[in-house]
């Protein structure tokens, strides 16, 4: 918002300096309550004064655009222009009301800003505008596309722009100049646009919508060019949520596949380490609130290290207070942790109130990257697989690279052996215990980003954590990774073909015949000290 | 909790030991006890704390000026934890444990239809202050949320309109239970009367808490690029609208393509939002926070001294809306209706509901109905602004009286328009 205000600032000081005034009845019908008036004096005022226009529309677009009296105003912070002669009101007016529009008003709007923004000096915003005028291209701006397109210069954009320009003449009535456009759409994959293509090659009553034969076999053409794209796109996509639902329930289940997997202890409370990773990136966001809103942005790079730490150590607390007590009673200890799950739960609810918390996403996790125009991956997913991928390197390192990890190894595989040669079991239990609930920390603090924080948050992942492990098979990490991915990629293919509901019920049920028939799960340790 | 109970008990029963049996009686009569039956834990929990805290402050606003027939109102509060049996323990608790004169209570409907029985069993007195499916007239109820007349046909409507942008397909998404199912139903009949084909209208529902919405979006991305003018009418409901409002804003769907139109979105849910990439997206609802009346001026500013006083979570922020304001006209019409009918008991004061008005926030009189126990009430269509509030696009010129019984729905035109009483 404060760049937004910025550039509005930069933008009306060059236009005072060096524009004239707007003529005040144009201005005015802006102000009307009727959608139609509005729609008309935008689209008068845009061609009456492009220059001049733009500051006002933008302001409008904005909502900063405001009725004071008799004269139109744009507001800016505590400051106030006047929207005709872009002279700052001093005192400004007290008494002033906004100009609302809606959705048709806006779209109207946009497409005559982005008519304006053509002719910007700067690439990046007349990139942003070829972009906009393909949404809304049709026989009335061909005359400006032209203008547009006779003073551009790079070519990425003259590429943009021919596309809006071939939607455009679509409607001509020279056959050859519809050939050249749709064999020009041809190249684009927005699913508009094949849209607008499938008509010309449809019947209307007897007669074809277009006479000519060459259009329509070469509107055939691009329509199947361009589904190819588009099917592309949808499979990518597709694989995409599979990846990301993949590596949250990793990031869910790395952390048990260390308790549960490694050191075999059913740990119920596992939700509940995520919920506190979850409510340490919180924490971390309310101190960078209250101590560097400056830097705001990177709490969550703080958190990491926070996440981490406060789940480990209400691992290691877990583990030297009941779990070690517990080892080889797999019962006793399912119940003791369920027991510590629903006190972990109740003490959030008493530190942090019953409610969910806000965890905003950094500015840097908004949005995404638009692939084509059916296809977009939103930064925080990306993101989120990226993180996936960074935590489960840094595991495999500790247990094969460090001394740590070949400790862990030899316990697990022997602890009586690995007693007599001088590990100190003990304690390695309890490192093992808070690795893993570290981890579990780090994967709550993912989840922050993408899912509601509160006290009972951990009750819905500790199911999927349960199954990612058992499918993979106790004991692997590889079997982690690989049951994760599968059970996402294998559910969001059932979403899209059954919705969310059936998928959930598919799934449980295909996990349940699978751990039938392959108890060991997809991998089974080797060897001889597999239990017996 | 459990000792401040306990300590409480304590101190009644030295009270009693003290001053004798009479002066038990006596310390009963004084007040008249309330009960809010809201979810203050789990995934409802988002919309509903804050019912609580209006009925809490309306009580505190009506005692400060010596109460209901002389005496003061004394708040009954439980957390039923959005665990729809548990509405119905918590209810009985009410009533029989704590008798309540009155209920104030319930966001879902399934909630609602867990608690029923209990109210009729027991003959109580239940207020629900949220918009509805409709498809219901219980005796000791009384909706002062919206029916579907009052909410999700006019808001269809609009979409269909010019200024709505003439949508022509719908894609109707909802939480998988009764109110997104029978709202999806009455509005799929409506669709049809206005000519629109099963192939353009798109069902999908997620379980209660869902928070992986990318499927959902892309199905809808892929729809609404089949042609005609596409618009989502969301019965989502609780902690599921933030994941789906996040994925909406990363994915990129604007407002201008294909708006998005929510029927329990109000500005309480979008607090955990960041509302810039929803600009334009739409809710339909009886109120608004940002409307403009001297009655809305005294809520909004009562409500944010009472957050400020009862140190609310993000006080300073706090913001109304429109079912609050439906609890909050609820708790004063039972008031007036406890004054004309010189009594608490719930059939004189069922009775003397019929009729009542109320200077209400919305800048409207609102009546409750002589005979269908449904408030008549103002339609608002609003549109998300950067700063999370609405701004109204579309009103209706006045109140609206409900249909709870929809004529879109085969067989309700025989249906009586009054519940069936004693």
């Amino acid at each position: 918002m404060r760049t937004i205000g910025l550039l509005l600032c930069g933008w009306l000081l060059s236009a005072s300096l060096a524009q004239a005034a707007i003529d005040p009845a144009l201005l005015k019908p802006l102000a009307s309550d009727d959608s139609d008036t509005k729609i008309a004096a935008i689209t008068a005022l845009a061609q009456a004064a492009p220059a001049e226009a733009l500051p006002v529309l933008k302001a409008l677009a904005d909502d900063s655009l405001a009725v004071a009296g008799e004269r139109l105003v744009v507001v800016d912070g505590d400051r106030v222009f006047d929207a005709a002669t872009n002279a700052e009101i001093k005192p400004a007016p007290a008494a002033r009301e906004a100009i609302g529009i809606n959705n048709r008003v806006r779209r109207e709007l946009a497409a005559a800003l982005a008519a304006l923004r053509l002719f910007s000096d700067e690439r990046a915003v007349r990139w942003q505008a070829a972009q906009e005028v393909t949404l809304s291209a049709d026989a009335k701006m061909l005359p400006l596309l032209d203008k547009a397109l006779a003073a551009e210069a790079d070519p990425e954009i003259r590429t943009r722009l021919q596309l809006a320009h071939a939607q455009a003449s679509l409607g001509s009535a020279d056959a050859e100049v519809r050939l050249a456009a749709v064999r020009t759409l041809g190249e684009s994959s927005d699913p508009n646009v094949r849209q607008l293509l499938i008509p010309l090659t449809e019947k209307k009553g007897d007669n074809w919508v277009d006479p000519d034969s060459g259009v329509r076999a070469a509107a055939g053409t691009s329509i199947r060019s361009i589904e190819q794209r588009l099917a592309w796109a949808d499979n990518l996509g597709r694989a995409f949520t599979g990846l990301s639902l993949g590596s949250i329930l990793l990031l869910a289940a790395l952390g048990l596949a260390i308790t549960y997997g490694v050191m075999g202890v059913i740990n119920m409370a596992h939700g509940e380490l995520l919920m506190v990773g979850a409510y340490s990136a919180w924490a971390m966001q309310s101190v960078f609130r209250a101590y560097l809103p400056g830097s705001l942005d990177w709490y969550l790079l703080a958190a990491i290290p926070v996440g981490f730490l406060s789940a480990a150590l209400v691992g290691i607390l877990m583990e030297r207070i009941v779990i070690r007590h517990l080892y080889g009673r797999p019962l006793e200890t399912l119940l003791a942790t369920w027991g510590i799950s629903l006190f972990l739960m109740q003490a959030a609810r008493t530190l942090f109130g019953a409610q969910n918390v806000e965890v905003a996403n950094p500015v840097w996790m908004a949005g995404g990257i638009e692939v084509m125009p059916n296809l977009m991956l939103p930064w925080n997913r990306i993101i989120i697989v990226a993180f996936s991928i960074a935590v489960l390197v840094a595991m495999w390192a500790i247990l094969n690279l460090s001394r740590l990890g070949m400790f862990v190894r030899a316990v697990t595989q022997n602890r009586a052996m690995a007693g007599c040669v001088g590990v100190p079991t003990g304690r390695i239990d309890t490192l093992a215990f808070g690795l893993g609930a570290g981890i579990a920390g780090l994967g709550g603090v993912a989840l922050s980003q993408i899912a509601n924080v509160g006290p009972a948050m951990g009750q819905g992942y500790i199911v999927d954590s349960f199954m990612v492990v058992v499918l993979g098979g106790v004991g692997q990490l590889a079997g982690a990774v690989w049951a994760a991915l599968g059970l996402g990629v294998f559910t969001k293919f059932l979403e899209g073909w059954t919705g969310a509901v059936v998928a959930k019920i598919v799934v449980l049920v295909f996990i349940i015949i699978f751990i039938q028939k392959r108890p060991q799960g997809l991998f089974a340790l080797k060897g001889r000290f597999v239990e017996s | 909790m459990v000792r401040r109970n306990f300590m409480k008990t304590l101190s009644a029963v030295a009270v009693t030991a003290a001053f004798g049996l009479n002066s038990l009686s006596a310390l009963a009569a004084e007040t008249i006890k309330v009960g809010i039956l809201h979810s203050l834990s789990g995934t409802m929990a988002i919309s509903e704390t804050a019912l609580k805290e209006t009925v809490l402050m309306a009580i505190d606003e009506i005692n400060s000026k010596g109460g209901v027939l002389g005496k003061k109102l004394e708040p009954v509060v439980v957390d039923p934890a959005s665990d729809w049996p548990l509405f119905a323990e918590k209810a009985r608790q009410l009533l029989s444990k704590d008798k309540v004169a009155v209920t104030f209570g319930c966001w879902t409907s399934v909630s609602r239809k867990s608690v029923l029985p209990v109210y009729k069993e027991l003959n109580g007195l239940l207020f629900y202050p949220v918009q509805y499916e409709g498809e219901e007239l219980e005796y000791n109820v009384f909706y002062t949320g919206a029916a579907p007349n009052q909410q999700a046909i006019p808001a269809v409507e609009y979409l269909m309109s010019k200024d709505g942008g003439d949508a022509k397909r719908f894609v109707l998404l909802g939480t998988d239970y009764i109110y997104p199912r029978t709202t999806n139903k009455i509005l799929r009949a409506f669709l049809k009367s206005k000519g629109v084909a099963d192939a353009d209208i798109m069902e999908e529902y997620t379980p209660f808490g869902h928070s992986d919405y990318q499927t959902i979006i892309a199905k809808i991305k892929k729809f609404s690029s089949e042609g005609k003018k596409t618009a989502v009418i969301s019965t989502i409901n609780g902690d599921s609208n933030v994941p789906f409002y996040k994925e909406l804003g990363n994915a990129g769907i604007k407002a201008t393509e294909v708006p998005v139109v929510a029927f329990s979105v109000g500005e309480e849910e979008l607090r955990g939002v960041d509302t810039k990439p929803l600009v334009g997206h739409l809710a339909s609802w009886n109120y608004f926070m940002s409307l403009k009346n001297v009655e809305n001026e005294k809520f909004t500013k009562l409500y944010r001294a009472w957050a400020v006083k009862q140190k609310l979570p993000n006080a300073a922020k706090a913001v109304t809306n429109d079912p609050m304001e439906a609890t909050y006209i609820g708790v004063y019409m039972w008031k007036q209706a406890v004054e004309k009918a010189k009594s608490t008991d719930v059939d004189k004061v069922i009775a003397a509901m019929a009729g009542q008005t109320f200077k209400a926030p919305s800048g409207f009189t609102i009546k409750m109905d002589e005979k269908n126990h449904h408030l008549h009430k103002p339609v608002f269509i609003g549109e998300i602004k950067a700063d999370g509030q609405f701004n109204v696009v579309w009103k209706t010129p006045g109140p609206i009286r409900a249909q709870p019984w929809s004529p879109y729905i085969p067989g309700n035109d025989k249906k009586k328009d009054t519940p069936e009483g004693k």
